[in-house]
């Protein structure tokens, strides 16, 4: 198969106006992937699954990865010499920006050949942020695969797909307000009653628990 | 149910799947004086067919099926939230529950996903260990789909009454070696829990060498059968095309005669050192999906045979395989194996901390489900329960 | 575990025992009832994830649940004895369960299968994941393991059937199917925005109340 490069380049030859951007991957795995802008995923995708050399007719796996906004500390090192005396070595003065990395929603689809026999080539869509552009065009009427899948999505990270002939909730119930994969998500407190409390269950449950008596208090504070 | 609530619906939610292809609805209702009205019937997730907590949605006319939606989400016990909030490690036992049948092929797709994210390797021995326990779970999957397949059909347990009687022999194998019937927890990343000793090989050896015979058995009670060739015959037809498209994978892919295996395409443990077959289907119903089963059967046999005699010596763990403290750097890794049911990954993002970012697997049942409307339209609920039995769910799995 | 009777016996266990092999058996209508009961408990064939395969397993030949009497699984709700919660009980899952419970007819008996149907189990944080069928419907016996072995099943079966074998008809602490007045159902929640509503049955469960001493 073609590398991720060639593959590029010729998507790029062939949808002019298209942006694809490559993502590399530093795991030992070495998948990269293709990033696609909205207005041109449909097409790229129908493409990719008739084109003679590729014929990735078979998409394997649809998922969704929650990226949230992200503060991003920069640090950067400034030598200022001092103008009152020249002769002192000159100062190391660190300036730290804050800049926030706006989030996003990501689908990942996982393509391989069952024709050719070769594979993975790996998509991504990207949303505007959370919360009011989450909309990706549907790549089910292309790959029927993802029809279940991308319902998936859409019901544990709220992306939209647009063209997606039956789009409702999959796993969870249809009255269900939250998106619960996602990474913000807070789920209902029922930690009532813990045998073996730790951790965060433990922090959980202790707001369930009467206040403990002033003695024993006592004695736990001076212990 | 209702599904009345507008901020979670799209609004164009019951547009009817219009397919590239010609495999949209084959059957419409008629409305004349003949006619009386569509029948809307839901089947589960209580229901003694669905094989758990499954349910179905079918519009009738008549007897005849004209729509069909599944309805999921009865088992949706937050898998990959959980694994998103574990440790690497620690997600093993959870990858049991998954597809409760077939616990060894899940931990070893698992642990080849994270073998690839941080570049472990497997030594011989420990390929050779995967290979015996996967074909021996695909012996335990199979069998079981078939029992329960007639079950569907209205044996009445029988089938089912021999299938466990042979699963428990496999079973009481993993428990000698794991400790655990079904929950194996066996596979861990860059090799095996617990080596097996000479004396378990010759016992496994043994339930190998008896299991053609009970093969035989089985198939002459069934295989033949006037009334399971009357029901499973032309029944619930999946074109080659629709399967490619619908990422059908598994014996069900076969059944419809694309030739498709990862074992052979992908290569993935020592497959490529064994001498087997693939076995292809026809006609892509639901006889030629059992058959394929019984035929795999026969093939995995002829891979145990081999693995067990070629067993290596050696040690089963690579020793740069990390079990505390495992982080693996930042990337992402999709592992996919030919598990009994069909392609099962997991994709695997890692941000460099002990648990993985985003963890997410690929279950095969719920992808295969996507035809079950386009195989049940125009033949009966009866027919149905059949179509829906030759699929082989397993909730855990589809719902996760 | 079994109380004293609510009339004393007039004859002790080893006169009985003594006359049995004689050739007479003596016994009272509440055992008679009891002991046909406790041996013909017709379960629901009701499986809800990996627990129902051991189920399924313990029906079959090798541990042969039949030898208990028990080897009867309805489909239907309405013929069935004994509700097995054999796996998970998801949120989504949850009012269909406590439905089935509602439509079974009295006499009637829970038993809480593996440790996701007692308390969750090792899916207990998921977000959609009950946590314990105890909090809205009455168990009578919890099966710890994960998932149970046959004979643990086998063993909780036994267990019920030494419960049913002590209830008494009448008097003060009768079984709960004699008195009209005790409920037989549940309400069943419903679906809300974020969780079930209610997320429990507060007549029939309260968490234990836990003090904990020292560092707070």
């Amino acid at each position: 198969m073609e590398t991720l490069e060639q593959i590029r380049e010729r998507l790029l030859a062939r949808f002019p106006g298209a942006t694809v951007t490559l993502i590399a991957n530093t795991a030992a795995a070495d998948q990269p992937s293709l990033l696609l802008d909205a207005a041109h995923a449909r097409a790229i995708a129908e493409w990719l699954r008739d084109d003679a050399e590729l014929r990735l007719d078979y998409c394997s796996n649809v998922t969704g990865v929650d990226w949230p906004d992200k503060e991003i500390v920069e640090t950067v090192k400034t030598t200022v010499a001092d103008p009152a005396n020249p002769e002192a070595p000159p100062k190391v003065v660190e300036t730290k920006t804050k800049r926030l990395q706006p989030g996003y929603l990501e689908v990942v689809y996982h393509l391989y050949s069952m024709s050719k026999k070769h594979g993975p080539v790996i998509l991504r869509l990207r949303t505007g942020n959370r919360t009011d552009q989450v909309t990706v065009p549907s790549l089910t009427p292309v790959w029927r695969a993802a029809e279940f899948q991308e319902r998936e999505v859409f019901d544990l990270y709220g992306v939209v797909f647009e063209g997606h002939p039956d789009l409702r909730r999959i796993l969870m119930w249809d009255q269900f307000k939250d998106h619960p994969m996602r990474k913000d998500y807070v789920s209902p407190d029922d930690f009532e009653w813990e045998p073996t409390p730790h951790g965060e269950v433990l922090e959980r449950a202790k707001k369930h628990y009467p206040p403990p008596p002033a003695a024993a208090m006592n004695e736990g504070g001076t212990a | 149910m209702s599904s009345s609530d507008p901020s979670t619906l799209n609004p164009q939610l019951s547009t009817p799947p219009a397919w590239a292809g010609g495999s949209g609805p084959t059957v419409r209702a008629v409305h004349d004086e003949f006619h009386g009205d569509l029948l809307e019937i839901s089947m589960g997730p209580q229901h003694p067919s669905t094989h758990g907590v499954f349910r179905m949605v079918a519009t009738l006319d008549g007897e005849t099926i004209v729509k069909l939606k599944p309805v999921f989400g009865y088992l949706h016990r937050n898998h990959e939230k959980l694994g998103e909030n574990t440790t690497y490690l620690a997600s093993m036992p959870y990858t049991d529950r998954l597809d409760y049948l077939c616990s060894m092929t899940n931990n070893w797709a698992y642990a080849l996903a994270v073998e690839k994210l941080a570049g472990l390797n497997v030594p011989e021995r420990a390929e050779y260990l995967r290979i015996i326990m996967g074909e021996l779970t695909r012996l335990v999957n199979h069998m079981c789909l078939v029992g329960f397949l007639f079950n569907d059909l209205g044996t009445s347990f029988t089938p089912l009454l021999y299938a466990f009687r042979e699963r428990e022999k496999i079973l009481d194998l993993f428990e000698a070696l794991t400790g655990s019937r079904m929950m194996c927890n066996y596979q861990r990343f860059g090799g095996c829990r617990v080596d097996p000793t000479p004396e378990w090989l010759a016992a496994a050896n043994k339930v190998v060498q008896n299991f053609p015979r009970f093969l035989d058995e089985f198939e002459a009670m069934l295989t033949g059968n006037e009334i399971m060739l009357a029901r499973t015959q032309g029944v619930g037809r999946l074109s080659r095309e629709l399967a490619i498209s619908a990422g059908i994978t598994g014996p069900m892919l076969r059944a419809s005669g694309v030739d498709y295996d990862l074992r052979k395409v992908d290569g993935y443990g020592f497959y490529p050192r064994f001498d087997f077959r693939v076995p292809l289907g026809e006609h892509g119903d639901t006889y030629d999906r059992y058959m394929m089963r019984i035929l795999e059967m026969r093939e995995s046999v002829k891979i145990l045979q081999q693995a067990i005699s070629e067993m290596p010596l050696g040690p089963i763990m690579d020793p740069k395989a990390k079990l505390r403290g495992f982080r693996p750097r930042a990337g992402e890794a999709y592992g996919r194996i030919e598990g009994p049911k069909g392609e099962i990954g997991f994709y695997l993002i890692s941000d460099g901390m002990p648990n993985p970012y985003r963890y997410r697997v690929r279950p095969p049942s719920f992808v295969n489900l996507t035809v079950l409307e386009d195989m049940c339209l125009g033949h009966t609920v009866a027919d149905a329960v059949v179509i829906l039995g030759s699929i082989d769910i397993v909730l855990g799995e589809v719902d996760r | 575990m079994s109380d004293a009777p609510a009339s004393p016996a007039p004859l002790s266990d080893a006169e009985r025992e003594d006359l049995r092999r004689h050739g007479i058996l003596l016994t009272s209508l509440e055992e008679l009832y009891n002991w046909g009961r406790s041996n013909s408990i017709w379960p629901l064939q009701f499986g809800l994830a990996c627990c129902a395969i051991e189920m399924i397993a313990t029906a079959t030949a090798r541990f042969d649940i039949a030898r208990f009497g028990a080897e009867i699984f309805r489909p239907s709700p309405r013929q069935a004895d004994l509700m097995i919660v054999s796996g998970t009980v998801t949120k989504k899952m949850a009012p269909q369960v406590v439905r089935l419970w509602n439509q079974m007819p009295e006499p009637k008996y829970c038993i809480a299968m593996g440790a996701c149907a007692i308390s969750g189990g090792p899916f207990k944080q998921g977000y959609n994941v009950l946590k314990g069928i105890d909090r809205f419907i009455p168990v009578d016996i919890y099966i710890p393991g994960c998932p149970p072995r046959p004979e643990a099943l086998l063993n909780g079966l036994m267990e019920l059937q030494k419960k049913i074998k002590a209830e008494r008809l009448a008097g003060p602490d009768a079984a709960r199917h004699t008195q009209p007045d005790k409920p037989s159902e549940h309400p069943i929640p419903e679906f809300g925005a974020h969780d079930l509503v209610p997320p429990k049955n507060d007549e029939l469960w309260q968490p234990p109340t836990i003090v904990r001493t020292g560092k707070a």
